[in-house]
């Protein structure tokens, strides 16, 4: 397989390898590296080539280790690849294990005040003297160490051929056109760039070069500040959470982005309002506080924080109180590792609270679906009245991504069946909360303050009758629930629809969901080139559709690809398909890291007997 | 219901007009029966605020009634059956409120909480609420004792108590109203089941109040906590309640008659409202908060009922005022004032 051979790249002198390898950074936590990182990944995306960014930053504020895996793929491939073949080191603690990481013919980028003991013989390395450099700068003390690692920008621009124009536009984009840091840091990269240019002989392989054709009308970004802007343009009013690792740069990117988009043009009031709860606890709390009466309603969250909201999250689906949680998962269980992502929640978000409770789930698997899914969970949630679970995760919602343009919502908003005071009018004051009148299982409900003295009732968690008075009827009771069940099978017909690529000649299918996709994308081509050819569906929601049944049906085998240990895709899968539970194989990996092609491919084809 | 309460009605029947300046009576402001203990102090509590809210005339439609779980948090069925109701979860019903009251802050918000829902499981979220001057009255129905779950001791149990099942309290309590003034509370009063005129003028005052009004209401349970060596009982609180001031509520459509200036002190409240405070033995002033924390902790070390306005501060904006939001409620913007334009995607697409 070809591709495979560009994990391990041979060398020969003349042989350049464009646009396809990776570059692996290691720097020490808080010593700005994340900067200079994404002005690299930022020039290159913006020289047309696919690139994808990886973060793995440790649980910590300052001084542990970090790394930042960057990968550029002419091909287009956007998931996590395991080899390295540009290392750069600037972290001592940690820079024998960097070195030997390095796949053969790589290269290596060094501080040269590091401690290298013995240098590989298939590998070439570059010596920054980032000291001397840094001292000639002449800068701040206390910004000594920050600009430090703009140096290793300027000597990797000069060997891999990084434009130097799309540096010097990411630096000022970065900075945000602030003349002192853009100058501060573009002279350093300057600096560095000039003495390599005069004192490296570039020997080495590995170039970039300006490409077209796959980063026009895209933009790179987050799916954390997607979501953060797809939840102002779904028209969120309100927003409770509790800060909690790697969600809260979502709530961190509505703060930032609401005064300039939700300001009203003549007062300049908010029409929306955060609130940073003193826990997980209360921020799901005000959320069904606000949803109750008539907000659109949310919060973000991690494992922890959903833990803590399953009294609530059992609440909202018993007494029918919209609300929505995205809960961008990280390594369970316990506290797991915070920074690390992983898909460990599916079944707990599900499930979550105690009896006989379920939850309807989005997964999105690009920034633009974390755009689009930020209003479409509004809407099933004031549509359904009840909790709607977005689950992303670490990778999406923290890494950069290239994604396609976002498109401006125009459908209106669906806020569910809400009865004003005119209605009641009409109605002569007739209605019950709990009374199914549309046989959907759905049943309309008044906000409070509406102006009609028969608009109140009375919400709780405690049994009810359809009138929303207590009840301990055991008919009540199971009318109630019957009703509920209904209503989630309402709830299969209107989430979001799986994407399906049927291939005629596929004998075995995949079913996978969120930012697995980049992965199994990459895995179904090395697959085809093996000769081995797959459908897939991506699952967007749960519960599944009748949709997802019938694909069940259609295969002999069907491989449910998860990034968590248990396999808890599958275990759903099983338990709402029984009658092709033997059709259902599980492949689940929970290692930290997002999932690889090579490991996906593997997997599949180990099971094929291959 | 006991004789008391019945002539607590009755009294309050006679003295005020068939219908208030709404047009509407005052069984209009009543709600389903009430399912608790006969002689339940957390039953006077809920006649107290039909007869307050009746009389102020508010329009039910308007209120939000809420309250976590237990005894006292049943008790919002049992009155203003116009208005919306929630009985949300154990402890959590400040962060419902926040919420609710954020969605839409035309909304006047009652609270109904005990010792066990507010001292112990939800100290944290009552706190936290005070800290946010959310514009809520927050009644604590306080018993010192978990009465639906057959009589254990709460946060506010007395050092020494006896149960029949938990035995002896060896825990000091914690006091409610000391708790709402180390967190920056804005209105802090306690009064006694039994008194009905203190109880019905501090809820006036609490509505009209501009953030939270917290209300320690000492209100006996005649099932667990009755015998007359607790001092959450009706014979402890009869015997030795000690008013710090007699109050009275004026609404501000109504001239405030001052008879006596020298013994009285009224303080204006945010809506133009006023509450009197007629001096009794001490020169109590409610605007000065370390006398406040001095006569709670005097009150506790010497184990006496002292009620009234401990303090109160009507200056301090509220969470809802702090938040900037346009006057209309969040909850009823249109789709146009809740999504930006099209050009403003355009330029974050460009800008990315």
């Amino acid at each position: 397989m070809s591709v495979l051979v560009q994990e391990k790249p041979a060398v020969t002198e003349q042989r350049r390898i464009v646009n396809d390898f990776n570059i692996n950074v290691a720097t020490a936590n808080g010593s700005g590296s994340q900067t200079s990182n994404s002005l690299l990944i930022r020039s290159l995306f913006k020289m047309g080539i696919p690139v994808t960014g990886k973060n793995l930053f440790p649980s910590n504020i300052q001084g542990l280790p970090t790394w930042y895996n960057i990968r550029l793929s002419k091909d287009g491939y956007l998931a996590r690849r395991e080899a390295v073949e540009v290392m750069i080191c600037m972290n001592a603690p940690t820079v024998a294990e960097d070195m030997a990481s390095v796949a053969p013919n790589g290269i290596i980028l060094y501080d040269d005040a590091l401690p290298i003991a013995a240098k590989r013989a298939d590998v070439q390395y570059y010596a920054m003297p980032v000291k001397n450099l840094v001292k000639a700068a002449d800068l701040p003390f206390a910004l000594k160490d920050y600009v430090a690692n703009m140096v290793y920008v300027g000597v990797a621009a000069y060997l891999l051929e990084i434009e130097m124009d799309e540096i010097r536009a990411a630096v000022e984009w970065n900075f945000k056109g602030k003349p002192k840091p853009i100058a501060m840091n573009w002279n350093m990269i300057e600096a560095a760039y000039n003495w390599a240019v005069e004192n490296l002989a570039n020997e080495q392989p590995y170039r970039v070069a300006r490409l077209s054709g796959f980063n026009e009308g895209k933009v790179l970004i987050d799916g954390n500040t997607a979501a953060g802007i797809g939840a102002l343009y779904g028209g969120v009013t309100f927003v409770s959470w509790y800060p909690i690792t790697p969600s809260s740069s979502l709530a961190d990117a509505i703060t930032a982005y609401a005064p300039d988009l939700r300001k009203d043009p003549e007062t300049g009031k908010a029409t929306y309002a955060i609130i940073q709860a003193e826990d997980e606890l209360a921020a799901i709390g005000m959320v069904l506080g606000a949803g109750w009466s008539g907000a659109r309603s949310m919060t973000a969250t991690s494992g922890p924080g959903i833990s803590l909201m399953s009294e609530f999250g059992g609440m909202s689906y018993f007494a029918e109180i919209p609300a929505v949680i995205w809960d961008i998962q990280r390594m369970g269980p316990s506290t797991g590792l915070p920074t690390r992502t992983s898909q460990g929640d599916v079944l707990a978000a599900y499930y979550l609270g105690h009896g006989d409770t379920k939850h309807v789930v989005l997964f999105p698997s690009t920034p633009k679906e974390c755009f689009e899914m930020a209003g479409t969970a509004f809407d099933l949630a004031e549509r359904l009245q009840t909790l709607v679970f977005v689950l992303s995760d670490l990778d999406l919602g923290m890494n950069l991504w290239i994604s396609d343009e976002f498109d401006y919502p125009d459908a209106p908003f669906d806020r569910g069946k809400v009865l004003t005071a005119a209605d009641l009018r009409d109605r002569g004051g007739k209605w019950g909360r709990y009374v199914d009148e549309d046989g959907d299982g759905i049943t309309y409900r008044t906000l409070p303050g509406t102006d009609h003295p028969l608009a109140a009732y009375f919400t709780r968690g405690t049994g009810h009758n359809e009138y929303a008075g207590y009840s301990e009827r055991s008919e009540d009771w199971e009318k109630n629930l019957f009703r509920l069940a209904r209503k989630f099978e309402t709830a299969r017909t209107l989430v979001p629809k799986p994407v399906i690529d049927d291939v005629e000649e596929a004998r075995i299918a995949i079913i996978s969901m969120g930012s697995n996709d980049p992965a199994i994308q990459e895995a179904r081509d090395r697959m085809r080139k093996a000769g081995v050819e797959t459908s897939y569906l991506r699952l967007r929601a749960l519960p599944i559709s009748q949709t997802v049944r019938d694909y069940i049906a259609s295969y002999d085998e069907v491989y449910v690809i998860e990034n968590n240990f248990d396999g808890q895709l599958h275990k759903i899968l099983l338990t709402e398909t029984p009658e092709y539970a033997t059709r259902l194989v599980s492949i689940a990996k929970c290692d930290g890291m997002p999932l690889s092609a090579r490991f996906i491919t593997e997997s599949i084809l180990k099971k094929q007997g291959k | 219901m006991s004789t008391v309460t019945q002539q607590a009605r009755a009294a309050a029947a006679a003295r005020a007009p068939k219908t208030n300046a709404i047009g509407l009576e005052k069984t209009d402001y009543r709600g389903r029966d009430s399912t608790l203990c006969k002689g339940c102090g957390h039953d006077s509590i809920s006649a107290r605020i039909i007869n307050a809210v009746w009389e102020l005339g508010l329009d039910q439609s308007q209120v939000i009634k809420l309250s976590g779980i237990g005894c006292s948090s049943k008790t919002p069925a049992y009155f203003l059956g116009h208005s919306h109701g929630f009985n949300s979860l154990h402890g959590r019903m400040p962060s419902v409120a926040t919420g609710a009251l954020t969605a839409n802050r035309k909304l006047i918000a009652i609270g109904v909480s005990g010792d066990g829902d507010t001292a112990s499981i939800g100290l944290g979220q009552f706190k936290h609420a005070v800290r946010r001057n959310l514009p809520l009255v927050y009644i604590i129905e306080n018993n010192g004792v978990y009465g639906l779950t057959k009589g254990q001791f709460s946060a506010t149990s007395d050092k020494g108590q006896f149960l029949k099942y938990a035995g002896v309290n060896n825990l000091p309590s914690l006091d409610i109203c000391i708790e709402a003034l180390v967190a920056n509370a804005t209105f802090v009063a306690r009064s006694f089941a039994g008194d009905a005129k203190q109880v019905e003028a501090l809820l006036k005052a609490a509505v009209s109040h501009r953030g939270i009004a917290v209300l320690d209401i000492i209100s006996p349970c005649v099932t667990f906590n009755n015998h007359d060596t607790s001092n959450k009982s009706y014979g402890w609180g009869k015997a030795n309640q000690i008013s710090i001031h007699e109050l009275n509520f004026v609404p501000k459509y109504e001239e405030i008659e001052v008879d006596d200036y020298d013994d009285e002190r009224e303080v204006q409240l945010h809506d133009g409202s006023w509450i009197v405070l007629k001096k009794l033995e001490n020169d109590y002033d409610p605007t000065n908060k370390m006398l406040a924390y001095q006569t709670l902790e005097n009150a506790r070390r010497e184990n006496k009922f002292l009620t009234g306005l401990f303090y109160i501060n009507d200056n301090e904006p509220s969470m809802t005022e702090l938040l900037e939001m346009v006057d209309q409620p969040l909850s009823h913007l249109s789709d146009s004032q809740i999504r930006p334009t099209r050009e403003s995607l355009r330029q974050i697409m460009a800008d990315l």
